[in-house]
């Protein structure tokens, strides 16, 4: 389904997605009075995508050197090309130390890469082990945020699914109740697994390092007592040096939560004596993208999620409206440079504000590179043959005074005369909830001819 | 007293300057052109008002932005075109609307041929109508009397691309050139918003093709503007103005809604076009 039917399904439900949206805009709010408490806010932007692009021109060196830092400190590097790849590498390392176990934390990476139903499918129990991936996995959804897996879901929904699975009190919504029934819940699954799972936030090519960032400090439960750790990065991840964090720890946990740091910044340079440390670098289309001169700057993402917060439209129709992996303005790049036919709408499901180019805390043109890729997708033939017909129409008689001026003395005649119900009628979606313009007499033009020529005549 | 206008700023070609009768080129977009003309006369007699000789090219229509932002640049390129044809040679291209100007300013690069210097040209000299009254003219302090609250809709294509205001997620301070002209009229106050440059929803085709979410961000914008007691809501697009006065119509609302130029030319006193 297109963008268009889910959001007006989801804003159907009117209550709900006002909801939402102030949920949302909330955490817009906590990122303002963070950032503007930073007097060199936009210098920090500036640096941090400076550092980006630097490092995005220079991607096949750092790549090699955080792969030779990282092997001196005894972790086992991995490539893999695509998804399929990545799925393989992680399931033949659970397989040959027999893990039947495994607890992640968050890892959008993953989610791209359907790694949960892979694993699951050859018999290896997953556990995610963030409390708002935890409440989606047990629902079998997906995350519908990056940051904030769960947004779409109420407390007396997470009531509900825990009653059913962990076996919480019927009709219980207190959040504090709930919270230390996941814990507890999870902290058994903590004890018994026999692997963890990370994502990556950072990749260091002159340590060989990672960083990852969680407010839960599951991700270092996770990782803390198993004896394998797999770490999985898309190759984007990465930052040529360690000082270079001064400037997106900052950035990062500010734009995403209005955090003035993320809880838990967890540095991993090596495998603890006796234990493995995997990392898996993927590509998965991101070296194509990385060609293109109008969207590479996509790849300097670094998952905060502040374009979704700010987005008026991902507000109000729901992460699950945009069908992918990362919804909102930068999923609705990244999704339809992967597949354009069956994510086409994504480029449209927004008003071209350019909040998101404002907000990025690593300066993407965003909303531009939503307007190029609409171009892109005209070039493919994927905007649909009404639109493009339309648009032919539209521009030929706009291409001709005469004819424009004709049909809009037409159009304004027939509005004037018109009665309300004609005007009004099924097909036409702007009147469905909005009235529209008065029709005038006459055009400006007009007026401003007759005008003109009173003046002359006063003139003489 | 109001600013007396001035020589444009350096670097910007003008020949046949004229301190005191600048020549300047007209651009009504075609909606307003076609459903609006009030607010087109209104800009006319503000435009006169501070001694600018005012044009208006006949052949003009178009700017192009409709086929620009569905991704139809094949469609959008001829209108480009005549775009700069009809402008070429103006000193100033002034257009009511922050949108339109940045589809000149901002997307004509690509559309037209990067070697064609009339293009550029065009593209730099087309200022939208609160950014010439303050960067060309000087304006400032303008006596008049406006005796409402006024909401100020702060049009995404002028705060974001154009610049003419301080958008909230940019932390750097930035006058609003709109706010700047209107706050010393007599009796003029400005609500205070909740949410102060959200989106309206408009967005060109997005109206229709995402009427549920364009029409729930318009009742948003209302909504946040009745709450905090707008009278007069304004902006300087036409096109986020007819999206918000069709839900304020709809609803029946008791809210008047004005282009920025025509409050400009009631306070003022110029309304009614000299003749």
């Amino acid at each position: 389904m297109a963008h268009p039917a889910l959001a007006q399904a989801f804003v159907d439900n009117r209550e709900r997605a006002q909801w939402h949206d102030k949920a949302l805009w909330f955490v817009r709010e906590k990122r303002d009075r963070m950032a503007s408490s930073v007097p060199e806010w936009e210098l920090l932007r500036e640096t941090a995508s400076n550092i980006k692009r630097h490092t995005q021109s220079r991607m096949a060196e750092y790549l090699e050197q955080f792969e030779a830092n990282a092997t001196k400190n005894g972790i086992v590097v991995h490539w893999a090309a695509d998804a399929h790849e990545h799925n393989e590498i992680v399931l033949s390392i659970l397989k040959r130390h027999s893990v039947k176990r495994l607890v992640k934390s968050k890892s959008m990476l993953t989610e791209e890469c359907h790694l949960n139903p892979f694993l699951e499918e050859h018999g290896i129990d997953v556990v995610d082990t963030d409390l708002g991936e935890r409440i989606v996995q047990l629902r079998k959804e997906t995350p519908s945020h990056i940051v904030l897996p769960a947004i779409h879901i109420r407390k007396e929904e997470v009531g509900e699914c825990f009653h059913e699975h962990l076996g919480t009190e019927k009709g219980a919504s207190d959040p504090n109740y709930l919270t230390e029934a996941a814990r507890n819940h999870l902290r058994e699954r903590f004890c018994r697994a026999d692997a963890g799972l990370t994502g990556v936030n950072f990749a260091i090519a002159e340590t060989g390092g990672i960083v990852i960032c969680t407010n839960e400090g599951n991700a270092d439960l996770g990782v803390g007592l198993p004896k394998i750790h797999i770490a999985c990065m898309g190759m984007e991840k990465l930052l040529p040096r360690a000082k270079d964090l001064s400037v997106f720890l900052r950035l990062l946990a500010r734009s995403a939560t209005g955090q003035p740091v993320t809880t838990y910044s967890s540095h991993f340079h090596g495998p603890q004596p006796g234990c493995e440390m995997h990392v898996v670098i993927v590509d998965n289309g991101r070296s194509e993208i990385l060609k293109s001169p109008e969207f590479r700057r996509s790849l300097d993402c670094i998952r905060c999620g502040a374009c979704m917060n700010t987005c008026p439209v991902y507000r109000r129709s729901g992460g699950h409206s945009y069908e992918a992996t990362v919804p909102g303005p930068i999923g609705s790049i990244l999704t339809p440079l992967q597949t354009p036919e069956k994510h086409n709408s994504l480029p449209f499901a927004c008003t071209l504000c350019g909040s998101c180019t404002d907000v990025c805390p690593v300066k993407i043109d965003l909303h531009q590179q939503l307007f190029t890729l609409r171009e892109l997708l005209d070039n493919k033939r994927l905007i649909g043959t009404s639109k493009k017909l339309s648009m032919k129409v539209v521009s030929g008689v706009m291409s001709r005074t005469w004819l424009f001026n004709l049909l809009g003395g037409i159009a304004r005649t027939s509005l004037r005369f018109m009665p309300r119900f004609l005007i009004y009628n099924p097909l036409n979606a702007w009147g469905k909830q909005r009235d529209l313009p008065d029709a005038p007499k006459q055009s400006f033009r007009q007026q401003y001819a007759e005008r003109q020529k009173q003046k002359g005549g006063g003139k003489s | 007293m109001y600013g007396t206008p001035v020589a444009p700023p350096t670097g910007l070609a003008c020949h046949g300057f004229r301190a005191h009768r600048m020549k300047v080129a007209l651009f009504i977009p075609c909606y307003i052109d076609q459903f609006y003309p009030n607010v087109g006369m209104a800009t006319v007699a503000v435009l006169e008002h501070f001694g600018v000789q005012v044009e208006f090219p006949e052949a003009q229509t178009c700017c192009g932005q409709p086929m620009a932002n569905s991704g139809c640049m094949d469609e959008a390129r001829p209108l480009a075109e005549k775009f700069v044809n009809t402008f070429d040679g103006y000193e100033y291209v002034v257009a009511p609307s922050g949108s339109c100007v940045s589809m000149v300013r901002n997307h004509y690069d690509h559309l037209c041929d990067h070697h064609d210097e009339r293009s550029a040209t065009v593209r730099r000299r087309t200022l939208e109508l609160s950014e010439f009254l303050t960067t060309v003219l000087k304006v400032s302090n303008v006596p008049g009397r406006f005796p409402h609250q006024v909401g100020l809709h702060q049009s995404c294509h002028g705060l974001r691309e154009l610049r003419l205001g301080p958008s909230s997620e940019v932390m750097k301070p930035r006058d609003s050139m709109m706010e700047s002209l209107l706050t010393g009229l007599e009796g003029i106050r400005f609500s205070k918003l909740s949410r102060r440059d959200e989106c309206c929803g408009f967005g060109g085709t997005f109206a229709v093709a995402e009427e549920a979410i364009s029409c729930m961000m318009g009742d948003d914008r209302v909504n946040d503007h009745v709450s905090s007691g707008t009278e007069v809501l304004t902006a300087g697009d036409m096109s986020c103005l007819m999206h918000l006065e069709g839900i304020i119509r709809r609803r029946k609302i008791p809210m008047r809604v004005m282009h920025f130029a025509e409050i400009m030319a009631e306070a003022i006193g110029v309304t009614k076009v000299a003749t």
